[in-house]
């Protein structure tokens, strides 16, 4: 199975006078993946839905494979959605519950036990939503959903109500399986480590738009706006100023993701382009350390500002509160405020 | 030890008070050796006593089609108010339980007028009282219906199943009912004990059913009338006793 081409445009979603979404374009390509990240209220639920048909856009239109679906009712577009909440039918197992869509559609059933097969459950095919753990019901609706063949995979932040170990291992099987089966999808999180690890594009949202669709290295290493740079990953804001194509922060010179106009500004640089090394005569000194496991971060005071670096967990005991430190910074781009 | 006397003391009055018209009615009802077997011989009822047979029918065809009516009304609206207009579920709510604050001799005179266009537009048939009873039993139905819709994520439910391909129909019948059935059980047998036990509405509107024959026949022959309302009260006490047990176990497996 290839997948489809899909293209949302110019939609809009008002509730009342709040603007759920603002204008949204996005055009995912056949069998991308595409993760759409932003805070909750940012409209990327919404955009998800108008795509299902299970909400009615303001405006705009929804293209799938270069036709209008617009209108086209949830249950004759046929897309495929995994749910955030347990979506499972209680009173069915879990190989009704995937059969459920094939016998809609008179398709063979033989497919929903390869379905099961294929989400590594084929054992637990008699039985019931309430005897599977959380993360086997996600599997379940995942088989479900991929049983009929859609031709998109729709996947509303079906990680979230999982705990982190279960969550990271579904996350790399989605991939997986999307990977095998080519179905174009879309993948709502506000887990940006997760948009990060699983989309070929992330789109970062913001009160109804797109603040940036790009590479998941590209949205981290180079972001687009503040917001981004600020959503994805922890950034320091460090003033500084800018001369020329540089911005030059701390006494490093670095260089600039979009030109800028000159003068004092905020630039947002992330803890692992900040480096500390003890040295009696700096001036900045460690505040606290956290240790995260194989890296830590150090909170450094320098002057008047506050500076998070990363370090490996092995350099913490040279690192401990009080020490006279000096911050060093790589030239990597940065975006400013 | 004082609180266990008390509860005794209050178990006992209560149970003397409830058992004993219950033994009374047994005892009178086995005064004539007559009137059980009677009972349980059809054909030789519904000769001797033709109005008994004719209220008898008349309620069970009642009960049966009030709880298909209410069923028919109540599941999709209270589904599509949970799905679609959730703003309206208050006002839903207290238009089903309107009829429980307002006495039924009130309901009767507001019915009379409604009723003799019913008598001229499809005539004077006891099952015309279905509709009456729809509305009478509304309260009841309509918060055990909600109840069953509160304990699953309709929602989210009617939603994978329209993803997965079903329409409106198939929704409700395929993934909404039978996840709500205990709750679509209890609706019904409340409908039933409530319509085998009405009175007043048939009796005023000058209809026959159970009730009403049980009244009639009381003025001629006391002990068969006595066994009918007893067997009736039972009915309802079995239809009751499953409605729980059927709640319990569905509890059981919830969980």
């Amino acid at each position: 199975m290839t997948g489809v081409a899909v293209k949302l445009e110019g939609l809009r979603r008002t509730f009342g006078t709040v603007h759920a979404l603002d204008d949204l374009d996005l055009a995912i390509e056949p069998g991308e993946l595409i993760a759409l990240l932003g805070p909750s209220g940012c409209g990327k639920t919404t955009a998800l839905r108008i795509l299902a048909g299970l909400e009615d856009a303001t405006a705009g239109r929804v293209l799938v494979d270069g036709k209008d679906v617009t209108r086209l009712p949830a249950n004759r577009r046929g897309m495929g959605m995994v749910f955030q909440a347990y979506s499972l039918f209680p009173h069915l197992t879990a190989a009704q519950n995937v059969e459920f869509g094939l016998r809609l559609r008179r398709g063979p059933l033989t497919r929903a036990a390869e379905m099961l097969d294929l989400v590594g459950l084929s054992g637990f095919a008699k039985r019931y939503p309430h005897q599977l753990s959380g993360g086997q019901q996600q599997r379940v609706a995942l088989a479900r959903a991929l049983a009929i063949e859609p031709r998109v995979l729709l996947l509303d932040e079906p990680l979230s109500a999982l705990d982190a170990k279960v969550r990271v291992q579904l996350r790399d099987e989605i991939r997986r399986i999307q990977t095998e089966v080519g179905t174009t999808t879309l993948f709502v999180t506000h887990d940006q480590e997760e948009a990060l690890a699983i989309a070929d594009r992330v789109g970062v949202m913001r009160a109804g738009r797109l603040e940036q669709l790009a590479t998941p290295s590209e949205v981290y290493l180079r972001p687009a706006t503040a917001f981004v740079a600020d959503f994805v990953g922890l950034s320091n804001r460090l003033s500084g100023s800018v001369n020329g194509d540089v911005v030059e922060v701390l006494g490093a010179r670095l260089p600039l993701v979009t030109p800028h106009a000159g003068g004092a500004v905020t630039a947002l640089v992330r803890p692992e382009a900040v480096d500390v090394v003890p040295d009696p005569e700096a001036t900045a000194t460690v505040l606290t350390s956290s240790f995260l496991g194989s890296t830590s971060r150090v909170t450094v005071s320098v002057g008047e500002q506050v500076v998070v670096a990363q370090v490996p967990s092995g350099r913490l005991p040279e690192l401990p509160a009080g020490t006279r430190v000096r911050v060093t910074i790589q030239p990597v781009a940065v975006a400013l405020e | 030890m004082a609180r266990v006397i008390f509860r005794w003391t209050v178990l006992t009055v209560m149970g003397v008070f409830f058992l004993l018209p219950l033994i009374a009615m047994v005892e009178f009802s086995t005064r004539d050796p007559e009137t059980w077997p009677l009972l349980l011989d059809w054909p030789r009822l519904a000769e001797e006593y033709p109005a008994l047979a004719e209220g008898i029918l008349a309620s069970l065809a009642q009960a049966a089609l009030t709880s298909v009516l209410m069923l028919v009304l109540l599941v999709p609206t209270a589904i599509w108010v949970r799905l679609r207009l959730p703003r309206l579920r208050r006002v839903v709510e207290f238009l089903c339980l309107l009829p429980l604050t307002i006495p039924a001799i009130v309901l009767v005179v507001g019915l009379a007028p409604v009723y003799a266009w019913v008598n001229y537009l499809i005539g004077g048939s006891s099952l015309t009282l279905v509709f009456a009873y729809t509305i009478l039993v509304l309260p009841y139905a309509y918060r055990a219906i909600d109840t069953g819709l509160s304990a699953i994520d309709v929602r989210t439910l009617a939603e994978a199943a329209r993803s997965l391909g079903a329409g409106w129909t198939t929704v409700i019948w395929r993934v909404v009912l039978p996840n709500i059935r205990s709750a679509v059980l209890s609706a019904a047998f409340l409908t039933v004990a409530l319509v085998l036990g009405e009175f007043t509405i048939a009796s005023l509107l000058h209809r026959t059913n159970l009730q009403v024959a049980i009244e009639f026949l009381g003025k001629s022959s006391a002990t068969v009338s006595v066994a009918v309302s007893l067997t009736a009260l039972l009915l309802a006490f079995a239809l009751l006793l499953v409605l729980s047990l059927a709640g319990s176990s569905s509890k059981e497996r919830r969980s």
